[in-house]
């Protein structure tokens, strides 16, 4: 049985994400109640040190041609080998896509338990209890894995990310054999996004609008302009992609994207209970609706009942005017 | 080839959840049920794969109880050929996964379509442990689906808008998102032939459960939040002296 928490630390051509961060900040507090280190895990480049200041003692970092481009196995057998130089009692991680890809696979290699999407973590009898939502958001539960190895995914924005300032981890290679197979499935390509905004689920701001956007023109004249001026991700209801005002993609609700922000705006959207599946544990929810009654203004924090066409402009100038 | 669709009935979208007491769990007793909606797509494709020929035969597999047979029956009544449902002890995503791949693997299926999530465990584990237990390649999340042959395509979100494209060869397990179809509704000359349509039902060992789940509750409540008065200028420039100094987000 392993001691410390491990965890993975994403990155792209910036850098590391602030996921990581969010991570090893919370898993400093969390080793300090269930003993042992904290340890960062890289796949698909080497080196590390720089996770120190966030809390890692040590990085293991997998790397080299066979990690070019993301694929489940390669990186699910890269993170056998990291676990197993590491040897934890918990693997942390982002819930990310590619996380949520593959580390399904490596708990059932590996017999581990396995909890999705916690929104909090907490030290209790030595182990590490999950706090998650389940049946989209309409409930939530602690999970824990009762013997053997936990491996938890975490909803992105769920911890502060500290000031910083450790001391530089220890780099440390490891190296991993893949095994037949590993390459099965493997991205052959990446079609890049027009725009660069942060993923809904990682977004930090959102600003949504919903069927009462009535074209695909206005979608992109009110809520776009709106969202950018806060550098937040634009989402949309169902029913305002459903009639083609914004791309699927866009979705947030419980057949679209889970969203954590600490701002979201919803414009002219009703509240339905799907769509606040998707969005309920935002920190500040601000709604804006014609309609006093709109469910939506149950759970605002900030409600504005007034005709979106009218408010979001100045609500655009206004912000404009902050950044300034 | 054989096209074996995932498919689990979970509370209608729009049930409110009612927690029977903080031990247990969820109180289903009364809850009306649906094809969880991700499994709809998984289904629509394997579908859309045996109207073009491409598919000889669509099997939908379940875990649950017998219960399930009736969203299954559903399945059928849109076109899927004959179904399977398979009963394990305890539930958790390794067991089920585990049990849909010894029931995948006796049907000789070449590729599964699974939904990316369950909207009740909302794991988003069981696709990917099924690939890991049967030793098959897995694209899991798309939204669009290419299949040529024993060459397998798919799109899936890898953040920030980007999509990655991913490629594998059959057999494979592919999990479906949202935008990757619109699901048929069941024709009545569906319905009537579904009655007819075969459910086999088998067992499957099971381990015990890895993840324990306690302390149950409704989603925390909320503050009561602030309807902002005055014209709305005013409105305006309250609710963003509110977001700076009282929220703290801008
Ligand atoms: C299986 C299933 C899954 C679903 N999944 C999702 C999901 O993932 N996400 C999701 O969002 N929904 C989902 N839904 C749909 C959900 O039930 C609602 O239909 C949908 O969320 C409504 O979108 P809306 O709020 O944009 O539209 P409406 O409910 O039509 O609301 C429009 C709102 O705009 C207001 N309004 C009108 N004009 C203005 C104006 N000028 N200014 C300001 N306000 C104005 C109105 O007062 C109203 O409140 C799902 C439904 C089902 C059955
Ligand atoms: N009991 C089950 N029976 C059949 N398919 C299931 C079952 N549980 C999960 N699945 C499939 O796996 C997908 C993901 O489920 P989950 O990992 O529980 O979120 C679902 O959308 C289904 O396609």
């Amino acid at each position: 049985m392993g001691t410390g928490i491990l965890v993975l630390c994403e990155h792209d051509d910036r850098g590391f994400k602030k996921t990581g961060f969010e991570l090893l900040g919370k898993a400093s507090e969390l080793a300090a109640a269930i003993g042992g280190d904290v340890t960062a895990a890289v796949i698909g480049r080497a080196g590390g040190a720089e996770l120190g200041a966030h809390g890692a003692a040590t990085a293991l970092s997998a790397s080299g041609a066979d990690f070019a481009s993301y694929s489940t196995g390669a990186w699910a057998r890269a993170l056998q080998a990291i676990v197993a130089a590491a040897d934890p009692a918990v693997v942390l991680a982002p819930a990310s896509s590619r996380a949520k890809d593959f580390l399904p696979r490596l708990a059932a290699r590996l017999g581990a338990g396995m909890v999705t999407e916690a929104t909090d973590l907490r030290a209790e009898g030595g182990k590490v209890v999950a706090r998650r939502p389940m049946y989209a958001g309409k409930a939530f539960a602690d999970a824990h894995v009762a013997s053997g190895l936990a491996i938890i995914t975490v909803r992105p924005n769920s911890f502060p990310v500290g000031a910083g300032g450790g001391a530089a981890a220890t780099e440390q290679a490891v190296s991993v054999a893949l095994q037949d197979g590993d390459l099965a499935a493997r991205v052959v390509d990446t079609e890049q996004a027009a725009t660069s905004v942060a993923d809904l689920t990682e977004a930090e701001r959102i600003v949504s609008g919903g069927r009462s956007v009535k074209s695909k023109e206005q979608y992109d004249s009110l809520i776009r302009p709106l969202a950018a001026s806060i550098g937040a991700t634009p989402g949309a209801s169902r029913a305002c992609v459903d009639a083609g005002y914004a791309p699927h993609s866009h979705q947030v609700g419980q057949t679209g994207k889970v969203v954590n922000p600490s701002l979201y705006i919803a414009c002219g959207i009703s509240g339905a209970i799907q769509h606040l599946a998707g969005m309920r544990t935002s920190r500040i929810i601000v709604a804006v609706n014609t309609d006093p009654d709109a469910p939506i203004f149950q759970h605002a924090t900030y409600g504005i009942v007034g005709d979106m066409f009218e408010v979001a402009p100045m609500l655009r100038q206004a912000f404009e005017q902050l950044e300034a | 080839m054989k096209v074996g669709v995932c498919l689990k009935r979970v509370p209608a979208t729009d049930t409110r959840i009612k927690i029977a007491s903080s031990e247990s769990g969820v109180d289903t007793s009364d809850v009306k049920w649906e094809i969880n909606p991700y499994d709809e797509f998984a289904l629509e494709a394997a579908l859309l794969m045996k109207d073009a020929k491409q598919a000889s035969e669509v099997i939908i597999f379940t875990v649950g109880e017998k219960g399930a047979e009736a969203k299954v029956r559903e399945g059928l009544a849109r076109g899927a050929d004959r179904a399977v449902r398979v009963e394990v002890g305890e539930v958790d995503a390794l067991n089920i996964a585990s049990a849909l791949a010894g029931a995948v693997k006796g049907e000789g299926v070449d590729l599964v379509l699974a939904g990316k999530q369950a909207i009740d465990s909302d794991d988003s584990q069981v696709p990917a442990m099924m690939a890991e237990v049967l030793g098959w390649g897995q694209i899991t999340e798309v939204d669009q689906l290419e299949v040529d042959g024993s060459a397998v395509k798919g799109w899936r979100n890898a953040g920030g808008g980007s999509r990655d494209v991913v490629a594998t060869t059959l057999p494979a397990v592919v999990s479906c998102d949202k935008g990757l179809n619109e699901p048929r509704y069941a024709s009545l000359r569906g319905i009537m032939k579904a009655k007819r349509k075969k459910i086999a039902v088998v067992n499957a060992e099971g381990g015990s459960a890895k993840v324990a789940y306690s302390n149950w509750s409704e989603p925390p409540a909320r503050p009561p939040g602030r309807v902002l008065d005055g014209d709305n200028a005013q409105r305006v420039s309250e609710l963003v002296r509110l977001l700076r100094q009282e929220a703290k987000v801008l």
